[in-house]
């Protein structure tokens, strides 16, 4: 299969491989998929609680090339947001960014999930209600 | 146009990207091979079934020295091989030619589930007219044992088909044990020897074969040929013909012989027969080092039995790496992955699952399968390849991560998805 260019610079040179302290009240820590479904992402961030801006967000994924270059992009994307903008990251702006072809869409879908997951353990930990599963994916 | 990459390794060594280590999947032609076939296209270019002119004659003379040629490597007699367009014509028309000329003796087959897909897809077919087919299954080293063969003998049993050695993992049956066992029980024995004859000695008397499948492209032969030894001789053996037509191989396999691929595998059983062992000698032990150098990473685990293996051949898996990820990794390398997952549905080897293995470490295996020509410093490039990926690759796995803390993996709430 082709991968394009952007996945393989991805795959290549992935951006904020790595692991934050999941122990501290201002990191929130996502782990999604499955290791039998041959992905599983673990996506970090940090959050200024002052600020309610990401500082800094992690990777590690046991996955495929569409799977490693959708969550390097998602940490790209995720640093200097605030979490509520966060939330709007969408599975099919990972899918445009990436040209990912239909058979990996999966794949912009578990990187949104593991986003959603990040900040639902952050916002349990600040004492806040979780964020409902409210959306349907493309 | 595939662009080749000249790469520097050491001082002088050229080698050539990618290396190719796939030749389970099929090899190159040996340029002295394809050399006898040249002169058959343009020049020698009769039917061997022309009687009646010298173009004829001299094609159907090709055709009995390759035959000659090829008997002389499987111990059969020359009258014994009908060629066929490859190995999975050959499976066909054993299992079928002999389901069908076979039918008054009974409808039970043997084989095993590590089979080929040529053996148990026409298994499948031959269901649906009525055969009944026991599946053995292996051990978790993916070998047979005689034992199990013979307990599911029936007296309505017409055959036996088991892999020589097997395609994916490169294990060897005890063939010589099972024919024996067939025999005494009088129940005809075929082998699927796609992956053995050529690399290691097959001699249909002293194993007691009675139907063999094997291939040119395999043993640095030309693509498009194959053969399916039918044995004369106690007992003599015979298969209801597939195709229908002219009459040709004795009745069994109609249509005009392809005479220059028949000659190029002529010239690679010679070669294969007279070059064996000094290729293997040099094979194993690249195979060898290939082998224990991947092992030595952590989590790296030998698929099927160390010892009944083809020489060329060797299967392993890297846990917590994934497949398709592994494979973009070593894009420089020409092997096959136990994964099949080019799209959303995951679908693991069903050999090395019948071993036991779990959905993810069959995705992570690799098949590396050297040649004649595979050279060492091929194999030192392949060895520091694979262990950067496998390195690289875990140090941004979180399933390594959390192996490396001591989690129990298995007691972990996973999402599906």
């Amino acid at each position: 299969m082709a991968y394009s260019e952007k996945v393989i610079d991805h795959y290549s040179n992935p951006r904020n491989v790595g692991t934050l302290d999941k122990g501290s009240p201002n990191v929130g820590t996502g782990l999604v998929g499955a290791p039998e479904c041959g992905d599983v992402m673990r996506l970090q961030i940090q959050v200024n609680p002052e600020t309610g801006v990401i500082e800094d967000a992690r990777f590690k994924t046991f996955g495929c090339g569409s799977a490693i270059a959708s969550s390097s992009l998602a940490t790209e994307w995720l640093k200097g947001k605030s979490v509520d903008q966060a939330l709007t990251i969408d599975n099919m702006d990972i899918v445009e960014e990436l040209a990912l072809p239909p058979v990996k869409i999966h794949c912009s879908v578990l990187a949104e999930d593991a986003i959603r997951a990040a900040i639902n353990d952050y916002r349990v930990k600040q004492g806040l209600e979780p964020i409902a599963e409210e959306k349907s994916h493309h | 146009m595939v662009l080749f990459l000249q790469i520097r390794i050491g001082l002088n060594n050229m080698i050539k990207l990618p290396v190719y280590l796939d030749n389970n999947a099929t090899t190159k032609v040996d340029p002295r091979v394809l050399e006898t076939m040249i002169p058959f296209f343009t020049e020698d270019f009769g039917n061997a079934a022309s009687r009646n002119h010298p173009f004829g004659w001299k094609a159907e003379e090709a055709v009995d020295y390759a035959r000659e040629q090829i008997a002389a490597l499987i111990g059969a007699n020359e009258k014994e091989i009908i060629f066929t367009s490859g190995a999975t014509e050959s499976n066909n028309l054993a299992l079928k030619g002999v389901f069908e000329m076979y039918a008054e003796k009974g409808k039970h087959i043997i084989t095993a589930v590590t089979e080929h897909k040529a053996i148990l897809d026409t298994c499948k077919h031959l269901e649906k007219q009525g055969a009944e087919i026991t599946y053995l299954h292996p051990a978790e080293n993916g070998l047979l044992t005689v034992a199990q063969v013979e307990e599911v003998i029936r007296p309505d049993t017409i055959l036996v088909t088991i892999m020589f050695g097997n395609n994916e993992i490169g294990v060897l049956q005890p063939i010589r044990e099972i024919a024996a066992v067939c025999k005494k029980h009088g129940v005809l024995f075929h082998s699927d020897a796609t992956q053995a004859v050529g690399k290691i000695p097959v001699d249909v008397m002293a194993d007691n074969i009675d139907l063999m499948s094997f291939t040119a492209h395999k043993m640095y032969g030309p693509k498009g040929i194959g053969a399916l030894y039918v044995r004369r001789k106690n007992p003599r053996v015979k298969v209801t013909a597939q195709m229908d037509g002219g009459g040709h191989e004795r009745g069994m396999r109609s249509g005009t012989l392809n005479v220059p691929g028949i000659v190029g595998f002529g010239k690679a059983a010679e070669l294969a027969r007279l070059e064996m062992q000094t290729d293997t000698n040099r094979i194993i032990k690249m195979r060898d080092r290939l082998e224990n150098s991947l092992l030595t990473l952590e989590e790296s685990y030998l698929n099927g039995s160390k010892e009944h293996r083809l020489p060329h051949t060797t299967n392993i898996s890297f846990k917590y790496v994934e497949g398709e990820g592994l494979m973009m990794a070593i894009k420089d390398i020409a092997v096959s992955s136990g994964s099949a997952c080019t799209s959303a549905s995951l679908e693991p080897s069903y050999v090395l699952k019948s071993l036991g293995l779990d959905d993810e470490l069959a995705h992570s295996s690799l098949r590396f399968g050297l040649s004649r020509y595979t050279t060492d410093e091929e194999i030192d490039f392949t060895i520091k390849c694979v262990t950067d990926a496998v390195n690289r690759l875990r140090d941004m796995s979180p399933l390594w991560e959390m192996f490396k803390e001591g989690i129990d993996l298995k007691s972990v709430q996973w999402t599906e998805h």
